[in-house]
């Protein structure tokens, strides 16, 4: 759906409980039209702000409303995952932890913002089909479809994140000050997943079996990350080319961040993280905002 | 622009592809597109492999649900949309709140359109009536604070009090009904849409949503109506837009717009049921178009005591039958509650035999036993049990009152529409006891 702000120079203005309404100076004009790109969309997307709000709130207040099963479900989950990895790659593999972070720890630093990412992808290129009888009857940018459920995913993570504090401090082992920018790879985290959450979201909406891909994703990434090891141990000569999954570069920030001095980031590596993220992110909202405007003929 | 137009549509239209492929389906998925292109290719390099001149695939129409749409509407109008199904009403509601965008012309619209295409749009079962008013009203298009401020007001409304707290999947029908209304009912756009909220509830529960209405209306506010209600299009709107065929048809006062579509009613009146919503069964049978209207050419609308012909237009893949089929038209009235039903399982001996492709299914009523009113009816295709298709509503029709018993009336005053009249004789005799005397 393409819209035009004409003359609303001023965030547009919400009509009050006023019993009739105000002169046309300051109102919205849209203009609908076959094909047109769309100016105002990001201010567009500001002003359903509170709708994006309380989407969010509603799939945060649905998940948590059987509050034990909420964040049981939240808690065990990354908890066994973090026993079974710390078995297999940490025991019976052997692999090298980060300098003399316990293996436990490094396990849960780089399953956090896979979780996260997982979570986002799984949510977001559902929410739009989950939804279909929202997208079909209202009018919103559907772009908060997709970003609200990341804030639930957030959420999760913010659970996570407690047990993790949690599990430190059983190993008496503390993070150094290096987590203030812990929240910076969060952000990135997030970034990283969304790109492709969206691409896939809206090539959900157009063939219905893309569904399918999204669980073989999540089963066959959390291997191919470094969820369960260090990357540390990838040869130096594959490092780069390792890389090219932006999920490495995350899982690295976040163990630099958390785990100390002895975690290293890969510099060139982590740049070329960061270029996959920005790459996918531009592809995924583009072809969203392309695909966007035919979502409710789809659905 | 004008100063007082705040809705100007020029040579609006809407297409919609139709594969005839995919109809089946519900939505398209890759395998079956990749598997389609892959046939495609096959198919081709065998044509030319064999020689064949090669033919273009022809698998999509192209549907045009609205097509070259222009009118313009002043501040404070309430302007009601009249059409059968598959006019285009429903889309045209659709591109004026933003759901879905034109293929062609434009809409300029001036200030916050709110569109009530359901009531109730976004309620979430697990959420209380209070988190749901907070959650509908933001659906809707209301500002936080501005709920909060509506807030006892819409609970008041409602008279949900008591029951605030509760989760809504506990509530009756009725309450969710009305909280979902309360909502929408507060809602202060520039621009209303409305579509078929009336269909629902209650006598009592409409009159209280077209008196809301009328206030909204009084208040200098727009409001496009759409319904199929065409006493309360009359009441409510002093303008309505007749759609038909996805054109405007005529354009004018309400009265004029009503008796044009009525007269419709109407051996000319063919709707098609390719958009129909509601449908279930596997479809490899199913009804494309229904037209009912009077069985003798003479007649002009459909009339109480008068014939009434179903018309009804069947397709199937061309190298199959469907035998025994079962048909029927459920005759319900506009509350949707069921009146009588035409059935060949009860009324044919032998049931029918449906050939593949194209085949027209008549059904003759020869005395309608129904009053004045509107009705609508349902349309199944089936066989051994098992549902081809089947159309919740497949369409409506409007009844013109004419004397069924020989007196002046048919029904006592507002029983119209809601039973069906059967030829029958009352007796009064005075029994006085010999004892009596």
């Amino acid at each position: 759906m393409t819209t035009r702000l004409l003359d609303a120079p001023e965030p547009p203005v919400r009509p009050e409980a006023s019993p009739a309404p105000e002169p046309s100076a300051n109102r919205r004009v849209f203009v609908l039209e076959a094909g047109r790109a769309e100016r105002y969309y990001w201010r567009d997307l500001w002003h359903y702000r509170e709708l994006f709000a309380i989407l969010a709130w509603r799939d945060i207040a649905v998940r948590y409303k059987q509050t034990v099963i909420g964040v049981a479900w939240a808690v065990v989950r990354p908890f066994l995952t973090m026993i079974v990895f710390t078995v297999i790659f940490g025991r019976i593999a052997n692999l090298p932890s980060d300098g003399s972070a316990p293996y436990p720890v490094l396990v849960f630093a780089g399953m956090l913002p896979w979780f996260l990412f997982a979570t986002i992808l799984s949510e977001a290129s559902n929410s739009l089909v989950g939804n279909a009888n929202l997208v079909g009857k209202v009018y919103f940018p559907r772009l908060i479809m997709p970003a609200s459920s990341a804030v639930v995913a957030l959420v999760d993570f913010a659970v996570t994140f407690i047990l993790l504090l949690v599990l430190m401090l059983w190993f008496g082992f503390l993070p150094g000050w290096r987590i203030v920018v812990l929240p910076a790879f969060v952000l990135l985290a997030v970034l990283a997943s969304l790109g492709p959450g969206l691409l896939i979201t809206a090539l959900n909406v157009k063939y219905r079996d893309f569904r399918y891909i999204i669980p073989f994703i999540v089963q066959f990434g959390v291997y191919v990350s470094p969820v369960g090891f260090s990357s540390a141990v990838v040869p130096e000569q594959w490092r780069l080319l390792y890389s090219v999954n932006p999920v490495v570069g995350i899982i690295d920030g976040f163990r630099w961040c958390l785990l100390g001095g002895e975690s290293r980031l890969h510099p060139p590596g982590f740049c070329l993280s960061l270029g996959v993220v920005a790459a996918f992110l531009w592809i995924g909202v583009g072809y969203f905002r392309r695909t966007e405007r035919i979502f409710a003929d789809l659905l | 622009m004008a100063k007082d137009v705040v809705i100007r549509t020029e040579g609006l239209g809407k297409k919609y592809i139709i594969s005839h492929q995919a109809e089946r389906d519900r939505y398209t998925a890759l395998r079956d597109v990749i598997w389609r292109t892959v046939r495609g290719w096959g198919r081709s390099a065998w044509d030319m492999v064999s020689g064949r001149p090669l033919i273009a695939g022809d698998e999509t129409e192209e549907f045009w649900a609205l097509r070259d749409v222009s009118f313009e509407i002043q501040r404070g109008e309430v302007v009601g949309i009249i059409g059968g199904n598959g006019a285009g009403k429903s889309t045209l509601l659709k591109i004026l709140s933003r759901i879905t965008e034109p293929s062609e012309g434009r809409v300029t619209i001036q200030g916050r359109v709110a569109s009530l295409l359901e009531v109730g749009t976004g309620f979430h079962p697990e959420l209380t009536g209070r988190e749901n008013i907070y959650l509908n009203g933001a659906i809707l298009g209301m500002a936080r604070a501005e709920i909060r401020r509506k807030f006892e007001e819409i609970v008041a409304f409602a008279g949900i009090e008591t029951f605030l707290d509760t989760p809504v999947k506990r509530y009756s029908s009725g309450m969710y009904m009305r909280l979902a209304f309360a909502v929408a009912a507060h809602l202060e756009p520039e621009i209303l849409v409305v579509d078929e909220v009336l269909a629902v509830g209650d006598a009592e529960f409409q009159k209280k949503c077209l008196g809301k209405m009328q206030g909204v209306a009084e208040l200098g506010r727009t409001v496009l109506f759409v319904s199929h209600n065409m006493a309360a299009l009359q009441s409510l709107c002093s303008r309505s837009i007749l759609l038909r065929g996805g054109a405007v048809i005529f354009d004018g006062s309400t009265g004029d717009a009503v008796s044009r579509h009525l007269k419709v009613g109407e051996p000319s009146d063919r709707s098609s049921l390719q958009q129909v919503e509601g449908r279930r069964g596997r479809g490899t049978f199913r009804f494309v178009a229904a037209r009912v209207g009077p069985a003798s050419p003479s007649e002009t609308s459909i009339i109480t005591g008068k014939s009434l012909k179903f018309e009804l237009e069947i397709v199937g893949p061309k190298d199959s039958a469907l035998a025994p089929s079962s048909i029927s038209i459920v005759i319900l009235n506009r509350h949707g509650e069921i009146l009588f039903i035409c059935d060949t399982d009860a009324s044919m001996s032998s049931l029918p035999l449906i050939r593949g492709g194209r085949s027209l299914c008549t059904c003759t009523i020869k005395e309608v036993p129904l009053s004045g009113s509107e009705y609508m009816y349902s349309l199944f295709l089936g066989r051994a049990g098992e549902i081809e298709d089947f159309i919740d509503v497949a369409g409506r029709f409007q009844l013109a009152d004419s004397p069924f018993f020989g007196t002046s009336r048919n029904c006592a005053p507002g029983w119209e529409g809601k039973g069906v009249l059967v030829p029958h004789i009352w007796e009064l005799t005075s029994l006085v006891c010999s004892g009596d005397k």
